[in-house]
């Protein structure tokens, strides 16, 4: 797919070659693969395609004056034209990395420019306020906005999928539980049935007994699956083809400084939010709370336009996206101070610690927003709330520990099916039809999933249902114990023998846990909405559940063995299956996500005490450590990687002894640096090296002979200056100097009139010497957040190195594929 | 301005929400009290309007399956719940997600079919379209020149409305090219 543009290049012929893999390189001296961006971006530098850009209207270039932390509008040099920044200047191109330095600089000049002139007049102490309130009222209305579509969402998805089996004939828009609400005919055994909900053999043949209406009610479940996932798929591929799939990946790359444009637009927010309810809805095996921190994210990025002071501002705009994405998990799990920390631990990338402050403001706002909507009828934000206090005895914690192991276990193996499934589909021909893709997928998940009663029911349902300590009041299969009257003391249930109703419900939790194991590794990464927090816990609550319901039988009929004897004698309440389902849930997620400390505060915030923080610790813990054994890394992490994302893990630490000249560009049999001087080269020679090469910056130099470095210059800068002097100025030609000095190169005065370039110029590049260990040189990048460090030698500039550089060079020390880095 | 206007609209849904739940219907509020089998008895479910003091055995319960001394123990064993919920809620937000839906689809219905047979009819209506052969003609200097032609302003609405649509489908036309085509992103 060689575009005529590339054509006319004739150095950085490297960057056209594809090698046999399908992987692209980029070009040599680690600039940008622009190819990647023809094709993507459209134009390679059509800004007026791109969602996020900056408004390019008159209002802006008064204002950019101001940011840009310089152009003082009163100079009187002549040819001063571009004293005052263009349009486009300071922003990026699509997929392509901030210059964090350069951001926080522009917002460091606009506040202390606030500050100074808030003294001069009522009106300028009055903006100066309102500019630092303005943080507080954008996470306010960014938790109220994430709150209510997360309601709008938790109530269309729980009507939604009950409409798979039937209709409410007292108003279609409730669901079964709420249909049967006012009902007096619900008896104890059959609580669900009430004359007002019908299934839909009942509505289209009369009755709902018999195996002609079973067959048809299975019939009308698939039907409807099918109708769910078709609409939702076409929906994705016809308006916004970035809403699908969990989003947590990109979003953690965008957090780290890279930009996709249109990611987090309004489009994919109103897509996003329609077909995740679609895709829960249709009985897929995935979960909804990754779409929903995406979600949370589009609003935030939404809502940022409404502020100057992080519309304009790349880095600022990041520390509300981490604080959204905060509030996104809060609203999925109600658990407020577990999504403050998911977002430290799993999302962000840089988090100060004032954006801590604020993303709880955020969280706290949308969970409240949720539980004022409240969508399930009883003031609980989530689904699978725990109620139980029974406490725990220290023996338990070996089955605890057994738990986290298989958590560990199904992580890996997990991590590594869905990975290689993944791989296949964007390489073979799999990928090419996505929309038969989803429908075989749906249709496989829901034949299977119909006869089983526990695969039936929507995974949140099935997860509420494991939690639930076993009481008088229930009467579940699950539930179905024996019970002896005689021996009832008050209100302590003691430990009972299974009934039959719980052998039944176990064989049938295994089966839907073979299910759920292998549905979930071809479901994660389609072509709709997925997340994979549900269907984790779901896996780890079924095995958690047998165990326990295991350890419970046999302490029962064992109870005379040493290990029982002290702690469980006849009688007593000791062991509660829904405790090991829960820790088995917090065991899979955490062997899936290697979530830390954020799974442990959430799984505690969801049971509403701290008793049981000791089971849920070790368990993670041992998830974590198994997992880590096997695969060093989360599932988030390793899409990133097989995405070609240009992520440095901040995590990681690089311990090879190689030296920044083993790293930088240009190697020893390459063409030597492209640089421009500062004011020797002409208007043509300038196109000619930006036609000719695809690098995004060049170094400005004071002479090719001395090579002593003046600063850097952006290449997307440099054309929108050049082309708009073209135009605007007089007497600009092909042979008019360029120069970055302050005051102009002499020259004879029948030469044409010259361009100066100074306010472009960045005139402070971070340079390192030759010798540099690359231990200082990946932390000053991790640190920083630099996109490329020019290396000098003796004083003198030698070669340059991007992060992409340094990311192929860390892939290579670990001997991954080097050339699987995509972006830069 | 359309993010404003999307701004609004979810602003105007959240407040409708929230104002609509202060309306609380009769039917909408309930005491369920459980009670669980006891001696010959079987189980029962009892549902019963009542205000929250209200809600215990003794007032909910309105037939005593048991009599004399027995309903002090049988009320004993009884859970009774207060709660609440706002059928009103429910039926606003399932009719404003389906309408969002509706209109996607016919979105989506008219863009697929409707539209390249009206752009027939009216033909040479817009030139602004551009296949995607031309794509990757432009050199990077033709491209900052669309740039800066940009704030120039655009007197007509309807010019505008076409603009914003072409530039959309050209943006998703990329999406989809970048997810589903080329699996660069996303896969």
């Amino acid at each position: 797919m060689a575009s005529p543009w590339l054509g006319q290049q004739s150095l950085g012929s490297e960057a056209v070659a594809m090698n046999n893999k399908g992987f692209r390189r980029g070009s040599f001296q680690g600039s940008t693969s622009d190819e990647d961006m023809v094709e993507i971006a459209g134009r390679a530098l059509d800004f007026s395609i791109t969602d996020d850009d900056p408004p390019l209207d008159r209002e802006m270039l008064g204002g950019f004056s101001l940011y840009n932390g310089g152009g003082m509008n009163g100079t009187s040099q002549m040819m001063d034209f571009l004293e005052e920044p263009l349009p486009g200047v300071g922003t990026y191109e699509d997929f392509n990395t901030i210059d964090w330095v350069r951001e926080k600089s522009r917002d460091r000049d606009r506040h202390r420019e606030i500050a100074s002139k808030s003294k001069e007049s009522t009106w300028a102490l009055i903006h100066s306020v309102s500019d630092a309130f303005s943080g507080w009222l954008l996470m306010l209305l960014i938790g109220l906005l994430a709150g209510s579509l997360a309601g709008l969402i938790d109530i269309s998805a729980h009507w939604m999928t009950d409409l798979k089996e039937g209709l409410c004939l007292s108003g279609f828009w409730f669901n079964h539980e709420h249909c049967c609400w006012n009902s007096n005919e619900t008896t104890f055994e059959d609580r669900d049935k009430c004359p007002e909900w019908e299934s839909w053999s009942q509505l289209i043949i009369g009755h709902g007994e018999g195996a002609f209406a079973y067959i048809l009610n299975y019939f009308m479940y698939v039907l409807w699956a099918l109708v769910f996932s078709l609409l939702a798929v076409l929906l994705v591929r016809g308006f916004a083809p970035y809403a699908c799939g969990s989003g947590i990946p990109e979003i953690k790359t965008i957090l780290s400084g890279f930009i996709i444009r249109g990611y987090l637009g309004k489009w994919t927010l109103i897509i996003k939010t329609v077909t995740l309810v679609l895709a829960v809805s249709s009985g897929l095996s995935l979960g909804k709370e990754g779409p929903l921190v995406h979600v949370a994210c589009c609003c935030g990025n939404i809502l940022c336009h409404l502020f100057t002071k992080y519309r304009k501002n790349e880095a600022k705009r990041r520390e509300v996206l981490s604080a959204a994405a905060a509030a996104g998990v809060s609203v999925a799990f109600g658990a407020p101070i577990g999504g403050v920390l998911f977002s430290l631990e799993e999302v962000s990338y840089y988090f100060p610690l004032k954006t801590l402050w604020r993303s709880f403001f955020a969280a706290l706002v949308a969970a409240f927003t949720l539980r004022s909507i409240n969508p399930f009828g009883n003031s609980r934000l989530v689904l699978f709330y725990v109620e139980f206090h029974t406490p725990w005895h220290l023996l338990e914690l070996v089955p605890f520990i057994l738990l986290g192991i298989f958590g560990g276990l199904w992580g890996s193996f997990f991590i590594r099916s869905n990975i290689a499934w993944c791989r296949r589909r964007k390489t073979t021909k799999l990928g090419k039809y996505p929309v038969l893709e989803v429908l075989v997928v749906t249709a496989i998940t829901a034949v299977l999933a119909f006869p089983n009663e526990y695969t039936r029911m929507s995974t949140s349902e099935l997860i509420s249902e494991l939690f639930n300590d076993c009481g008088l009041l229930d009467f579940s299969k699950l539930c179905e114990y024996v019970n002896d009257f005689n021996s009832t003391t008050g209100d302590v249930l003691p430990d009972r023998a299974a009934g039959p109703g719980v052998y039944t419900a176990m064989w049938q939790l295994a089966l839907a846990l073979i299910l759920k194991v292998f549905i979930t590794i071809f479901t994660f990464g389609m072509k709709v909405p997925s997340g994979l927090f549900i269907p984790s816990m779901a896996v780890g609550a079924i095995v958690g559940r047998l165990l326990g319901v295991g350890m419970e039988q046999l302490a029962y009929y064992h109870h005379d063995w040493t290990i029982f004897s002290g702690w469980c004698s006849q009688g007593a309440d000791c062991i509660t299956p829904g405790l090991y389902a829960m820790v088995g849930a917090a065991a899979c997620l955490g062997g899936v996500t290697r979530m830390t400390v954020s799974l442990v505060v959430i799984m505690f915030e969801l049971t509403g005490g701290l008793e049981y923080i000791v089971p849920l610790m070790a368990a993670a813990m041992t998830s974590k450590w198994v997992a880590d054994a096997i695969g060093r890394e989360g599932i988030y992490d390793a899409h990133i990687r097989l995405n070609g994302y240009p992520f440095l893990e901040a995590k990681e630490e690089f311990s090879h002894k190689t030296l920044a000249m083993d790293v930088m560009r240009p190697r020893r049999n390459d063409p030597v640096l492209t640089v421009i001087t500062q004011d020797s080269m002409m208007v043509e020679d300038v196109e000619a090296i930006i036609n000719e090469t695809t690098y995004s910056g060049y170094p400005v130099v004071v002479s090719r002979e001395s090579q002593r470095l003046v600063g850097f210059v952006l290449r997307r800068d440099l054309i929108i200056s050049i082309e708009n002097a073209r135009k605007k100025q007089d007497g600009i030609v092909s042979t008019s100097i360029i120069y970055f000095t302050d005051h102009s190169p002499p020259l004879p005065p029948s030469s044409p009139s010259m361009l100066k370039l100074r306010s472009i110029l960045d005139l402070s590049p971070f340079t390192v010497t030759d010798q540099t260990p690359m231990e200082i040189v990946v932390d000053i990048f991790r640190k920083l957040g630099l996109r490329q460090c020019l290396v000098t030698h003796n004083g003198k500039l030698l070669g340059i190195i991007t992060k992409k550089d340094v990311l192929k060079h860390i892939a290579q020390m670990a001997n991954q594929d080097p050339d699987s880095i995509l972006f830069n | 301005m359309a993010a404003r206007a999307r701004l609004c609209s979810m602003l105007a849904l959240a407040a409708l929400v929230r104002q609509v739940t202060g309306v609380k219907n009769f039917e909408d509020v309930r005491c369920k009290c459980i009670c669980p089998p006891y001696k010959d008895q079987p189980g029962h479910i009892f549902n019963k309007n009542v205000s929250q003091k209200d809600c215990d055995c003794l007032h909910v319960v309105e037939s005593m399956p048991v009599s004399g001394p027995d309903v002090e123990a049988y009320c004993l064993r009884c859970e009774c719940k207060y709660e609440e919920r706002s059928s009103v809620t429910i039926k606003v937000t399932v009719i404003i997600y389906l309408s969002i839906l509706g209109l996607l689809l016919l979105y989506m219905v008219y863009l697929t079919l409707a539209e390249p047979i009206l752009k027939r009819r009216l033909f040479g209506h817009s030139q602004l379209i551009q296949s995607d052969e031309d794509i990757g003609d432009h050199q990077p200097f033709a491209n900052a020149h669309d740039v800066l032609a940009r704030s120039r302003s655009r007197a007509n609405v309807l010019n505008k409305v076409e603009y914003a649509q072409q530039r959309w489908k050209l943006q998703v036309q990329e999406q989809r090219k970048s997810v589903f085509d080329r699996h660069v992103v996303l896969s």
